[in-house]
């Protein structure tokens, strides 16, 4: 039983380690090892920085073949966090347009440079910090969790999901309503992290590890 | 409804221990800086700043093992500041567990490594740390300079200018501290926090002169702080995170509480 956290060279890959290995006594590793991530039972698909970079560094590493292989097989849970989210989209407006997975329909959009508060105040993009996540659909990993339970943010761009029966999870921002958790049979995305959202992030990472879709 | 302003405990750490004191008014070694960031943690601290003020490299060393055992314990984001100066310096404290890194000194002798750490690292983990002390007279259009080596070095840089200039090389967010105010407990300096806040897009970190929870809330509904950083109040036990929490509450702010 073996979590692989899929390393493409982009972004912070402990903070989701650690974070995994608070919640289960199975093995995790960081690897971009091809064997070893079709050998995982599971695995994560992180992502921090510029989407075209991380698309970029995907096919460098020489893993997109595989995560794009792996997402069709659909056998084993994955889980997308951040940028892993918006990659598994058709296409992000990003770096003046960048494709992506095409694992599920729809687009990752950029907040509007122009947003308010309820008190006149412009809001900050990226948008950053603890905000509230809806659940929209039930889902295994959101068991123990309330709806409007806060999670941690820290991003400039969102998912437009294109169809409703992917979303799991939305999150206002502003004139937003971005779809912070989407999925579809063995995959879950969600757009915050789960690893630094506290106890509420924690349960999310031991649904995963339990999740049998 | 919206996104929740946040509370910062910062701890001063030397060597891989917590300095000026934690409860304990005067005591120097005041601690396990992994026990304190649990106890903040566990109190409901938004995020955790380290300010590592070791000079030596053997102590740089345990600061990093310090990072390593937080990371493993505490799962909300971990800022490291004080001393970053390369890409390397980035990578260690990032390989380490920190989420994030401040840069201050090293952005005003070399602005291109904020530009290059921000295009290596991603703007999301690269705070840019500006200290900022008033420069002009009681009656004159208030201005505030940047100056380096805990305010004793002026750099005849324009504050706001530079906050501009930091978000155009990248930066992801903006740790101020009023170097006038810094430590005298007499609130923040709402004017340059306000003016920086209005001049960039990206969330601004209010610190220095914290004395009450008050000051808390000004940070926020004067001077447009979208993160409030603190130290002595929390570390000598005047407040504790959920009091302050709950009080910037009542005073119509958003909180994770």
């Amino acid at each position: 039983m073996t979590i692989a956290v899929i390393d493409y060279g982009m972004g912070n890959l402990h903070s989701v380690a650690k974070a995994l290995e608070h919640v289960t006594q199975e093995n995790v590793i960081i690897t971009r090892d091809a064997r070893c991530i079709r050998g995982a039972t599971r695995l994560v698909l992180p992502g921090q920085g510029a989407i075209r970079d991380c698309m970029g560094e995907l096919e460098r590493s020489q893993v997109k073949g595989l995560v794009q292989e792996l997402l069709a097989e659909a056998d084993k849970p994955l889980l997308g966090i951040c940028v892993g989210q918006q990659m598994l989209l058709d296409e992000s407006e990003e770096n003046g347009g960048v494709a992506c997975l095409g694992h599920l329909p729809g687009r990752v959009r950029r907040f509007p440079a122009d947003m308010h508060d309820a008190q006149g105040e412009r809001l900050k993009v990226p948008h950053m910090g603890w905000n509230r996540v809806d659940q929209h659909h039930e889902h295994p990993l959101w068991a123990g969790i309330e709806s409007g339970e806060r999670f941690y943010f820290v991003h400039s761009y969102y998912v437009d999901a294109a169809e409703d029966d992917t979303v799991f999870g939305t999150t206002d921002y502003g004139s937003v309503k971005a779809h912070v958790a989407i999925g579809r049979g063995p995959v879950f995305a969600v757009q915050f992290h789960p690893e630094k959202s506290a106890s509420a992030g924690l349960r999310l990472l031991e649904n995963f590890v339990t999740w049998e879709p | 409804m919206a996104l929740a302003k946040r509370i910062i405990p910062c701890l001063d750490v030397d060597a891989g221990r917590v300095v000026k004191g934690v409860n304990f008014v005067g005591i120097r070694d005041a601690g396990d800086p992994v026990e304190i960031a649990k106890r903040y943690n566990q109190q409901g601290a938004d995020e955790i700043t380290f300010l590592d003020i070791t000079a030596s490299h053997e102590g740089r060393d345990t600061t990093v093992e310090m990072v390593e055992r937080i990371a493993g314990e505490v799962f909300i984001p971990l800022t490291v500041g004080g001393g970053i100066r390369s890409c390397d310096d980035i990578r260690t404290m990032l390989n380490a567990g920190a989420d994030k890194v401040s840069i201050n000194t090293a952005a005003v002798t070399d602005p291109e490594f904020v530009r290059e750490a921000t295009e290596r690292f991603g703007s999301q983990c690269i705070v840019v740390a500006i200290d900022a002390k008033r420069v002009s007279a009681e009656d004159e259009a208030p201005r505030w300079e940047i100056f380096t080596h805990g305010g004793r070095r002026p750099t005849g840089l324009d504050a706001v200018e530079w906050a501009r200039k930091m978000v155009e090389y990248g930066a992801g967010e903006l740790l101020l501290t009023s170097m006038d105010r810094d430590g005298t407990k007499a609130g923040f300096d709402l004017g340059v926090t306000r003016a920086i806040s209005d001049a960039v897009s990206v969330p601004v970190i209010a610190s220095g002169g914290v004395g009450n929870l008050a000051h808390l809330v000004e940070g926020v509904t004067r001077g447009g702080a979208d993160a409030v950083l603190a130290a002595s109040i929390f570390h000598f036990g005047e407040y504790s995170i959920p009091e302050a929490k709950h009080f910037m509450a009542e005073h119509g702010i958003e909180m994770r509480l």
